[in-house]
C-alpha cells in the first residue's frame, strides 16, 4: 500500500474500529482532518454530527455510545474547541463511558510556545481521562487509536484524549492497523480464581438477609441476564444505583428500589439491617452510601468489580471478587443454592407503603394543586409502556424521573451521574436519538440546565431527530434551593430564574412545542407530543417548591433517610 | 462491623514501573496530587530491563491510603508494577554534596580531614575558595554531616532522592513473564465475552 496523509490514517483507523459516526466541531487544527472527512461523508460512509458547542458533542458521543455499546468519537479543534470539550471528557469518564476524544494540536514545532490555540490539552486531560496521548508524527497514529480504541472500551471503560499536532495530520505516512493490540501494562479482565468463587458462593449461602447493589458495571459488562440469574436463583432482594437503574426491570418482584441519596426509602432503610451486602459493578458512591461510618453496620460485604482499585477505596470488604461480572457470574451462579428468602424480602414492603403514602402518592397523583414533576414523568412512564430511551438533566428533573420512570429494558435510561453536569441532557438525548431510531428518546430536563446546552436544539433540525423534550420548569434551580429550603433557613440566594418564553424559542427552530399549566391540558399535551414524528417541545409549569423525597441529608446515615 | 481504625501515618517508599513514555512522570504525581499527599523525595532511572522505568518515591500517609494510592497508580495503563514498602522493606541510600567555604577551614578544633574520615565522607573538588565534600548513606548521616558542617560556612547543599532496591525477591523479570500471562488470560475472556452476547 503507498503512503497516505497522517489525516486520512486517522479516518481509516476510525473505519478499522468499524464506526461510521462522529460528533464533532471543527477549526484550525482539524480542518485537514475534516478535509479528509469530507469524501466520506458526501458518500455517506460516514455521519457527521456538528454539535453546536464541544461540550455537547462530547455528551453526544457518550449518549451514542451507551446506547449502541460502541466507542463514541468526538473531534475538536485545538484550544478552545479542546477546553470547551473537558467537562464532556470528565463527565463520560466518571461514568465510565467508551470514548475516543480526537482533539487537534498546533504543529509540533511550536509546541510549548503559546502559539496561537495551544493548550496542553495531553496534560489537562491527564487526571479526568482514562488514557492520554499526543501524536506528533504521522506514522504512530495507526498504532495509537488502536491502542485508543482498545484501552477506551475494554475492562472498565473510560475516555481516551488522543491530541494530534497538525503537521502530523498533513504529512504522510504508511498505513498498517491492528486492532486491539496486546499491551502487557494492561491486563483489562482479570483471570478467574475458583477458589475465591467458591468462597463467595459460601457467603452467599449462609447469608440469611443478603442484600444486591447492582451498579452501572452490569450493563457495562452486558451481564444482565446473569445477575437476573444469579439473583432469582438464590432469592436476594436487590436495589439498583442511578447508573445501573436499567440493568433489571423496575418491577421486578425482588427489585427494593433505586439505592441511595434519593433512593427508595426500603432500600436505604434496610441496608443497615443485611447481614451480607454484594456489590455488584458498583463502587460506593458517597451519593449511595451515605456517612461512611455508618454503612452497612451488621453486613460483611462482598464486592465485585472489575476495577481493583475501586476495590477497598471507601468500603472495606471483607471478600472480594475482581472480576469480568459476566464472566464470574458464569462461575458463581451454578455454586448457589436455591432460595427465596421470602420473609427478608417481605421487610421491604412495609417500608414502601410508607414511602407510598407520604411521598409517592402526592408525586404522581396529588390530583389538585400545581402539577408536580413526578405527574408527566408517570404518565409519559405509562404511555410509553416503559420502553422509551429516557434522558435527564441534573437536579429534581433528574431524580424524579429516575424515580418514576418505570423502566423494562436495560440501558434505557441516560444520566449524569459522577459529574452530575447541568446541561448533559439535551445534548445526550440528542446522542441517542444518532445511536438508534426505534424507541423514542424522552428528555426530562430542568429549566436551569436546559438553559446550559438549549444551543443544541440547532444540532436536532439539522440532523432531523425527534427528540422529545420536556421541561420541568420551576423558574427556578430547582435542587440548589431545596438545599436551601432545608440547610440554609429558606435562604433563596441567587437560585430564581427568568426564563424565556421557551415555546417561542422552539418555534425559531421550527420545532413544535406547546405550554402546560393545568392538570387538565397534560395529557392531550403529552399524547400529542408521543404521536408526532419529529422533535417536540413541551415546558411543563411545575410546583417550585416540591421537595425530592426520600432524602438522605449530607452527612447521615443511609438509615437515617427523611421521608419528609 | 469491616471498618478499620486508621492508623497512624508512616513513611512509605513507593516503586513503580512504567514503560518509557512521555508524561508517566505527570501521571503518577496527580494520584498524589489528587489525595494531596506531599511527594518526600523522588527518583527516577532506567530499571535493569530496557525500556522500562523505575520510579522511587517516597512518603509518608497511613496504610489505608497508601494502599489506595498504589493501586490507582498501578490502574494507569503503561504502569506495568506499583508496590509499597516499609521501611525495613528497603535497602536505600541518598547522595548530598556540600559546597564548602575554604575561609573557615583551618580555625576550627576538629579538622576537615578527621569530619571526612568519621563520616566515610570524600573531597569530590577542591577550588579556589570552595571544596566540594560527597556522602552517601541514609538520609540521618547525610543530615547529621551537614550539622557537623554547618559551622564552616555551607554554600550550598544538594541531597538526591531515595534510590532503593527492595528486600522481597519477586524481581522484575518474573513479574513481566507474569504480565504477559495476565494479558493473554484477559484476551480470552475477552473473546468470550465478543461471541458470548445475550
Ligand atoms: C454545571 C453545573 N453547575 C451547577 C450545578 C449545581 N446544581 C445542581 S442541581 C442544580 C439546579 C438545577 O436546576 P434546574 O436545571 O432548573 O433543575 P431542577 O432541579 O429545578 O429540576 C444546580 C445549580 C451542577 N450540577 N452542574
Amino acid at each position: 500500500m503507498g503512503k497516505i496523509l497522517g489525516s486520512q490514517a486517522v479516518v481509516k483507523s476510525l473505519l478499522e474500529e468499524g464506526l461510521d459516526t462522529v460528533f464533532g466541531y471543527p477549526g484550525g487544527a482539524v480542518i485537514p482532518l475534516y478535509d479528509s472527512l469530507f469524501d466520506y461523508i458526501n458518500e455517506g460512509k460516514i455521519r457527521h454530527v456538528l454539535a453546536r458547542h464541544e461540550q455537547a458533542a462530547a455528551h453526544e458521543a457518550q449518549a451514542y455510545a451507551q446506547i449502541t455499546g460502541k466507542v463514541g468519537v468526538c473531534i475538536v479543534t485545538s484550544g478552545p474547541g479542546a477546553t470547551n470539550a473537558i467537562t464532556g471528557i470528565a463527565n463520560a469518564n466518571m461514568d465510565s463511558v467508551p470514548m475516543v476524544v480526537i482533539t487537534g494540536q498546533v504543529g509540533s514545532t511550536f509546541l510549548g510556545t503559546d502559539a496561537f490555540q495551544e493548550t496542553d490539552v495531553f496534560g489537562l486531560s491527564m487526571p479526568i481521562a482514562k488514557w492520554s496521548c499526543q501524536i506528533t508524527r504521522p506514522g504512530d497514529i495507526a498504532d495509537s487509536f488502536a491502542k485508543a480504541f482498545y484501552i477506551a472500551v475494554s475492562g472498565r471503560p473510560g475516555v481516551v484524549v488522543i491530541e494530534i499536532t497538525k503537521d502530523a495530520l498533513t504529512h504522510e505516512t504508511e498505513f498498517h492497523y491492528k486492532k486491539a493490540p496486546v499491551l502487557r501494562s494492561y491486563a483489562p479482565y482479570p483471570e478467574i480464581d475458583q477458589e475465591n468463587i467458591a468462597a463467595a458462593a459460601e457467603m452467599i449461602n449462609n447469608a440469611k438477609r443478603p442484600l444486591a447493589l447492582i451498579g452501572h458495571g452490569v450493563l457495562i459488562a452486558r451481564a444482565e441476564k446473569a445477575v437476573r440469574e444469579m439473583l432469582e436463583k438464590a432469592g436476594i432482594p436487590f436495589g439498583m444505583t442511578l447508573m445501573g437503574l436499567t440493568a433489571l426491570p423496575s418491577d421486578h418482584p425482588l427489585c427494593i428500589g433505586m439505592l441511595g441519596m434519593h433512593g427508595s426509602y426500603a432500600s436505604n432503610k434496610l441496608t443497615n439491617e443485611a447481614d451480607l451486602i454484594i456489590a455488584i459493578g458498583m463502587r460506593f458512591s458517597d451519593r449511595v452510601t451515605g456517612r461512611l461510618s455508618g454503612y452497612a453496620k451488621k453486613a460483611k460485604v462482598l464486592h465485585i468489580e472489575i476495577d481493583k482499585s475501586e476495590i477497598d477505596k471507601n468500603v472495606e470488604t471483607d471478600l472480594a471478587v475482581h472480576a469480568d461480572l459476566k464472566t464470574a457470574l458464569s462461575y458463581l451462579t451454578p455454586m448457589l443454592e436455591k432460595k427465596s428468602n421470602k420473609q427478608w424480602r417481605a421487610e421491604f414492603d412495609k417500608f414502601y407503603k410508607m414511602e407510598y403514602e407520604q411521598v409517592i402518592r402526592h408525586d404522581t397523583q396529588p390530583g389538585e394543586g400545581i402539577i408536580q414533576p413526578g405527574e408527566p414523568v408517570d404518565i409519559i412512564s405509562r404511555k410509553t409502556k416503559g420502553e422509551a430511551i429516557v434522558v435527564t438533566d441534573v437536579g429534581q428533573n433528574q431524580m424524579v424521573a429516575a424515580r418514576y420512570y418505570k423502566f423494562k429494558t436495560p440501558n434505557t435510561f441516560l444520566t449524569s451521574g459522577g459529574l452530575g453536569t447541568m446541561g448533559f441532557g439535551l445534548p445526550a438525548a440528542v446522542g441517542a436519538a444518532v445511536a438508534q431510531s426505534q424507541k423514542p428518546v424522552i428528555l426530562f430536563t430542568g429549566d436551569g440546565g436546559f438553559q446550559m446546552n438549549e444551543q443544541e436544539l440547532g444540532t436536532i433540525i439539522q440532523e432531523h431527530l425527534p427528540v422529545k423534550i420536556v421541561i420541568l420548569n420551576n423558574s427556578v434551580l430547582g435542587m440548589v434551593r431545596q438545599w436551601q429550603t432545608m440547610f440554609n433557613g429558606g435562604r433563596h440566594s441567587a437560585t430564581n430564574l427568568i426564563n424565556p418564553d421557551f415555546v417561542t424559542l422552539a418555534a425559531a427552530y421550527g420545532i413544535k412545542a406547546r405550554k402546560v399549566a393545568d392538570r387538565a391540558g397534560l395529557d392531550p399535551a403529552i399524547d400529542e407530543m408521543l404521536d408526532l414524528d419529529g422533535p417536540y417541545l413541551l415546558d411543563i409549569e411545575v410546583d417550585k417548591d416540591m421537595k425530592v423525597m426520600p432524602f438522605i441529608a449530607p452527612g447521615s446515615t443511609v438509615d437515617e433517610v427523611k421521608l419528609c | 462491623m469491616n471498618k478499620t481504625i486508621d492508623e497512624e501515618p508512616r513513611q512509605y517508599t513507593v516503586t513503580v514501573f512504567t514503560e518509557d513514555k512521555v508524561g508517566m512522570l505527570n501521571r503518577i504525581t496527580i494520584v498524589f496530587t489528587r489525595r494531596h499527599l506531599n511527594i518526600d523525595s523522588l527518583t527516577t532511572s532506567e530499571s535493569e530491563i530496557k525500556g522500562i522505568f523505575r520510579y522511587t518515591i517516597v512518603t509518608k500517609c497511613t496504610h489505608s491510603l497508601i494502599k489506595k494510592v498504589v493501586d490507582q497508580i498501578e490502574k494507569l495503563t503503561e504502569v506495568l508494577r506499583a508496590c509499597y514498602y516499609e521501611e525495613d522493606d528497603v535497602i536505600a541510600q541518598e547522595i548530598a554534596l556540600y559546597k564548602i567555604s575554604t575561609r573557615n577551614l583551618t580555625k576550627r578544633d576538629k579538622s576537615m580531614e578527621d569530619i571526612i574520615r568519621e563520616y566515610n565522607a570524600r573531597i569530590l573538588d577542591i577550588e579556589d575558595g570552595f571544596i566540594v565534600i560527597e556522602k552517601t548513606g541514609f538520609k540521618r548521616e547525610t543530615q547529621k554531616l551537614f550539622e557537623q558542617l554547618k559551622p564552616y560556612g555551607i554554600l550550598q547543599f544538594a541531597r538526591s532522592g531515595r534510590v532503593a532496591v527492595t528486600k522481597p525477591i519477586e524481581e522484575l523479570t518474573d513479574y513481566l513473564e507474569a504480565l504477559a500471562q495476565a494479558a493473554r488470560t484477559s484476551n480470552k475472556i475477552r473473546n468470550w465475552k465478543l461471541t458470548n452476547v445475550d
